[in-house]
């Protein structure tokens, strides 16, 4: 039984005329402890999947399920506790006027954890912030360690299913390439599920098992890392998209 | 290290160590931005100046403000014993500035408690919840805003009766649909944000998603709205207690004083002129402060 089941999901935003289909019947499979990726250019509904899988994106159609359990349209408060997201861009997913502490101390609360202290603790270790970090401001940190709280926070109530919505991309290099490590650790440690979204297929190449390919809201190729790396594409959007990424 | 750290470093640190001294700190680093700006603390001067007189008018006041002396009327500034002169029943007017600082205080006061407050509350809400309650609350904040001001409020004196609780009120009643409007705009912008989602993939539900993640955020332009409008509270207060419809005589609230002394502004100037420049400052500091904590507080600008 696989961890995620997306099975002919249809996204769409605004109503009649107006009505812009962002995802047209995208159907993958992701198995526990894999990671896998959805790469596409810019609006090719990449990020709509996230959204659509944690209820943000309040207009789909078609079949969700976590472990076999279809997804109700009202998530429940134990789906949230199962699958976490991290957002793209680090300086707008932290609240300005909430410290570190609250941040992490908020979401633990919410989720019924008791130790909250101790935990908050952990949570900062783990993902490589010390203690000097835990009052600080989201404006007193450098994009970087924003993005460690996020992934702290997302961590916080002990999800199986990561969602990762281009965490790297508002980094700058360097920062890039110690964020990805952290996420492998990270899923290695705890046997994470990842669900990634990426423009950028070198990160993808690094980070994935298998990736899915889309454009224009479809789906056009799913096809295993190995493959990426051999540059081996059936499709001709895939190859034009290789050529491009050389 | 606690030996050689100054409280200076011990408020400016960039790793606090609790709770507490996070917010000490950050509120330090606020204080340092206003302190630098020479016409908002010349605003907070004046304010904490008449914070003080109002508190101490007894010890301060020459005169009983309410004791009249008929063959000492309409005296001139600078007359022994009425550094500002006397009004039209002789009553000291130094006295009765400095008494009606404490009415003037009370009426900006009550206003500030209820009117931005009402609005945050109608504002958050109908920009969170958005669809029909966006569209009923807002029409409501719309006739509200579509009568002139004064004139609601006199009509308000008129049916609740006259008096400065009534005015307060009639005050209030007019003054919170700005606030609502604004809470509302700055809502619609912070709900679609990622920290809001963030927070909402928690589970958390709209109530606290709108007190605890909005009005945070709110808050700070509505405080340096609120002292920009102060101002006008205070005009407002005056202009119905010019009209007769606020504070009642003999009690000395600026606007009613300033209504007394109009019979004879040509001749006795000075007994119109003086509260009228009382209001002016106490305004003009406000407006002072405002701006310098427009800088303080705006998160756009903090970024």
């Amino acid at each position: 039984m696989s961890m995620l089941d997306v099975d002919g999901l249809n996204v769409w935003f605004g109503k009649h005329l107006e009505r812009v289909d962002a995802v047209k019947g995208a159907t993958f499979q992701v198995a526990r402890g894999e990671s896998f990726g959805l790469v596409g250019e810019s609006g090719s509904g990449k990020s709509t999947i996230l959204r659509a899988i944690t209820g943000l994106a309040p207009d789909w159609s078609g079949t969700l399920s976590i472990e076999g359990q279809p997804i109700a349209k009202k998530r429940p408060k134990t789906f949230f506790k199962q699958v976490q997201m991290v957002f793209q861009d680090p300086y707008a997913s932290l609240h300005p006027r909430h410290s570190v502490d609250q941040v992490l101390g908020e979401t633990l609360h919410l989720h019924g954890f008791q130790d909250i202290d101790t935990r908050v603790v952990k949570l900062l270790d783990d993902v490589g912030l010390g203690q000097k970090f835990r009052f600080r401001y989201p404006h007193q940190l450098s994009g970087g360690q924003r993005q460690r709280v996020a992934i702290a926070r997302a961590l916080a109530p002990e999800p199986e299913l990561l969602l990762l919505d281009e965490p790297t991309s508002a980094l700058d290099v360097s920062v890039q390439a110690e964020i990805l490590n952290l996420l492998t650790d990270l899923r290695a440690d705890r046997g994470l599920t990842y669900l990634m979204v990426s423009h950028d297929l070198s990160v993808v190449a690094h980070m994935c098992d298998r990736l899915a390919v889309m454009k224009s809201g479809d789906i056009v190729e799913i096809m295993s890392v190995d493959a990426l790396r051999a540059m081996n594409a059936t499709h001709p959007y895939t190859q034009q998209l290789f050529k491009a990424s050389l | 290290m606690s030996d050689t750290q100054t409280l200076r470093e011990w408020l400016l640190t960039e790793t606090p160590t609790s709770r507490r001294h996070a917010k000490i700190s950050a509120f330090y680093q606020g204080w340092l931005t206003l302190r630098s700006n020479t016409m908002a603390m010349i605003g907070l001067g004046i304010l904490v100046l008449m914070l003080f007189v109002a508190a101490a008018a007894p010890l301060l006041a020459p005169h009983d403000p309410f004791v009249q002396d008929l063959g000492n009327r309409l005296a001139p500034l600078g007359t022994e014993g009425h550094v500002f002169g006397t009004d039209s029943l002789g009553r000291d007017i130094l006295s009765r500035l400095i008494y009606g600082s404490r009415i003037t205080l009370y009426i900006v006061a009550l206003v500030a408690l209820i009117a931005p407050i009402a609005g945050l509350l109608v504002g958050t809400v109908s920009g969170y919840v958005g669809g029909w309650t966006d569209a009923v609350l807002m029409r409501i904040t719309d006739i509200f805003l579509a009568f002139p001001r004064l004139i609601l409020a006199l009509a308000f004196v008129a049916a609740l009766g006259a008096g400065i609780e009534n005015a307060v009120l009639a005050i209030s009643l007019t003054a919170w649909p700005p606030y609502a409007r604004i809470s509302r705009a700055e809502t619609l912008t912070i709900r679609s944000s990622d920290y809001i989602s963030a927070i909402q993939l928690q589970g958390a539900g709209a109530f606290r998603i709108i007190t605890k993640h909005i009005w945070p955020l709110c808050i700070s332009s509505l405080i340096v709205r609120v002292t920009l409008d102060m101002a006008g509270i205070i005009l407002a207060a005056a202009g119905l207690g010019f009209l007769g419809l606020g504070a009642q005589p003999p009690s000395p609230e600026w606007g009613a004083m300033i209504s007394e002394g109009r019979r004879f502004i040509l001749d006795y100037w000075w007994v119109a002129t003086v509260p009228g420049l009382a209001i002016f400052t106490v305004s003009l500091a406000f407006n002072l402060l405002g701006d310098g904590l427009r800088d303080v507080l705006d998160p756009k600008a903090g970024e």
